[in-house]
């Protein structure tokens, strides 16, 4: 037996063994790099050759960063934030903001899980901008929209409010949105004076853009998959020849067409809509279409059975579409619709060519003030590469709080 | 042998026909089950087993022929296929529990959203019933983290809850591990003493000896022979039985 191999008949004479650590990988960070990044001839010299562009890549940063001149995105900050918004009327965006929070505070409180890790998240952002020297007001409005984050948590943490009261509150929240920032009459407090849409801008009219779009696009999304698989055919063509039609168009050719034929598809006495409006259509049907595919993938990959189960159960087509189908399938592609969420956000800075003034449109605008033309070389670098971040900053965000649902929704089996 | 059957019949299908694409897979099947009665149905694979237990409750739709359940005609009306959907509950190879659900979910689901019934009530009946397939402890648990027997075993809780008057089983112990097979049969035993009218497709044979009534053997899609097991394993009659018997029981 000096193999260790049993002969044919064996019986072990043992006690059920104990599990054992498997051995130890870990050889010191020497023998990390020798075994990782030296481990061959060939090997030492992609490592030396990447070191080598990294520091080129890094070197010539650091020599740009070192004379970088951001004096352009501080004296605009307030362009940057809300665009062309009549200044004495910010109040009425800072309402806006204080609500989100409200709204944020509670829902983090209420249901945990991922609108903690957004709410966490929105926090620090607050508290940033509470203490950078933004202007007194500006970081009073982020100091009170901490606190209001912070107390919705506590109460909605201590079960202060009811889940569908929330959910109405997010619904309510859209339309307020507009009315407030448009401009409102208070029975007390007297008429504020409206504000033109095409005023709305910077961040906020990208924010704007991006949580519309999503929030409207994700049920005619889901309408639209389900629309492709319906058994009835007048449905499944309408669906079929409305995602393929969007999906073969570009972005920009639908935001050109909301803005000149968008009136042509309305009820005459609708009136003309704003250019707001229009490209939040364009920017809702675009993503609807691409949506539907990514959710009919999730839907395809539901097996027969979990039908069938429903079916036999004499669970109802709706209500097994509510709970057991479209609650499988949407997690199963949470990630390709976070992608698309993550692509309609950065493609809200399309609506700069069609007169919005987004946060695209504010870095052209402020590079062109006459303030920075004796800048050498301009001020571009730094207006792109702050507005580049600030996209960067969200969409990260979007990725992380998706991986952080996936992980949640893992079901058990881990 | 359960022995409760009642002379009146619960399940009456009348030449019932199926085809997929020009395949024949259901050739003229009659076959009238009584109230409390235990049928089991054999016969090797292909034979048309579980297509006919899934024309019962219309997960496939047969083509010529007649169904009743419980009096109530099988026809394309949604709210006769759903009435008779609430009267029969059924078991599937594959469990096909819901893994986004917990145990005790899955078991509650249906009855609050179909009967309507309240959510305490609910869950209290859906804890009696995992009290009697031995799993109460599960509850809490997701279908992933349960082995294959104890998900059978919800499968059939689940089907229970709906308060069924028909167990409908298609291969129940086809997909487990030969050590859980006699836990789902044990359930299914007591199902059988407590007086439920079962049809059971499966290739458990101990158990059609000891569980069935009646034993009905379907080879190329018809029903070839019908007895009760006594006969059955005995004393069969037909050339095609004798052979699958033969082959079954070497």
């Amino acid at each position: 037996m000096a193999t260790g191999i049993p002969p044919t008949h064996w019986v072990n004479p043992n006690p059920p063994a104990p599990a054992q650590k498997p051995p130890a990988t870990t050889v010191g960070w020497i023998g990390w790099l020798r075994a990782h990044l030296f481990s061959t001839p060939a090997n030492s010299v992609l490592t030396l050759a990447t070191l080598w562009v990294l520091y080129w890549i890094g070197g010539g940063l650091a020599r740009w960063l070192a004379g970088a001149f951001w004096e352009p995105i501080w004296a605009n900050r307030k362009l940057f934030a809300t665009g062309i918004y009549p200044s004495e009327q910010l109040w009425q965006p800072a309402v806006v903001l204080l609500l989100v929070c409200a709204l944020f505070g509670l829902s983090a409180g209420r249901w945990g899980s991922i609108m903690r890790t957004v709410g966490i998240g929105l926090a620090a952002l607050l508290l940033l901008l509470a203490l950078i020297p933004l202007g007194g007001m500006a970081q009073a409005v982020m100091a009170v929209g901490l606190v209001l984050l912070l107390a919705g948590y506590w109460l909605g943490a201590r079960g202060g409010v009811a889940s569908r009261w929330l959910v109405a509150g997010w619904i309510l929240s859209g339309p307020l949105t507009f009315v407030l920032l448009g401009g409102i009459d208070l029975p007390l407090l007297g008429a504020s004076p409206a504000v033109d849409s095409n005023l709305w801008g910077g961040l906020m009219l990208t924010m704007l853009l991006a949580v519309v779009g999503i929030a409207l696009s994700f049920p005619v999304g889901v309408l639209l998959a389900l629309g492709r698989r319906s058994k009835l055919p007048v449905i499944r063509y309408f669906s079929i020849g409305y995602i393929e039609l969007i999906r073969g168009v570009p972005l920009i050719t639908l935001l050109f067409m909301g803005m000149t034929m968008l009136p042509l598809f309305l009820p005459s006495g609708w009136g003309n809509p704003s250019q707001l409006v229009r490209a939040m259509t364009a920017i809702t049907f675009f993503s609807a279409a691409y949506l539907a595919e990514n959710v009919r993938g999730g839907l395809q990959a539901i097996p027969k059975g979990q039908y069938e189960a429903a079916d036999a159960l004499g669970l109802s087509g709706l209500d097994s579409l509510r709970f057991i189908i479209l609650p499988q399938a949407l997690v199963k592609v949470i990630p390709a619709i976070v992608g698309q969420f993550i692509g309609l956000f950065k493609d809200t800075s399309l609506v700069s060519l069609v007169g919005l003034l987004e946060l695209v449109a504010v870095a052209k605008a402020v590079i062109q003030q006459p303030e920075w033309l004796g800048v050498a070389g301009g001020v571009a670098r730094e207006v792109y590469v702050f507005v580049g971040l600030v996209f960067f900053l969200f969409s990260y965000g979007m990725s992380f709080a998706s991986r952080r649902l996936e992980n949640k929704l893992g079901f058990g089996k881990r | 042998m359960a022995g409760h059957a009642e002379n009146t019949d619960i399940i009456v299908a009348t030449q019932v026909n199926k085809w997929y694409g020009d395949f024949h897979a259901l050739k003229n099947v009659s076959l009238a089950v009584k109230r409390r009665e235990v049928v089991v149905i054999i016969g090797p694979s292909g034979s048309g087993k579980s297509t006919f237990i899934r024309t019962i409750n219309r997960l496939e739709e047969h083509q010529s022929g007649e169904i009743v359940v419980d009096g109530i005609p099988l026809t394309h009306d949604v709210r006769n296929i759903e009435a008779i959907r609430m009267e029969t509950g059924m078991v599937f190879q594959q469990f096909n529990l819901f893994p986004h659900l917990t145990v005790l979910q899955n078991i509650t689901l249906a009855p609050m959203h179909v009967r309507k019934i309240k959510k305490a009530e609910a869950e209290a009946r859906a804890m009696q019933l995992l009290e009697r397939v031995g799993i109460p402890e599960q509850a809490p648990k997701f279908p992933g983290q349960l082995s294959g027997g104890q998900q059978q075993r919800v499968a059939i809780a689940r089907a229970l809850a709906m308060q069924p008057k028909i167990m409908l089983f298609d291969e129940p112990t086809s997909a487990l591990d030969p050590e859980m097979i006699r836990e789902v049969l044990e359930v299914m035993e007591e199902l059988a003493e407590s007086g439920m009218t079962m049809v059971v497709v499966t290739h458990e044979m101990g158990f059609a000896r000891g569980v069935a009534d009646r034993i009905v053997f379907m080879d190329s899609g018809e029903i070839v022979e019908i007895g009760t097991p006594e006969h059955f394993f005995t004393d069969p009659q037909h050339d095609r039985t004798k052979l699958f018997l033969k082959q079954i029981l070497k």
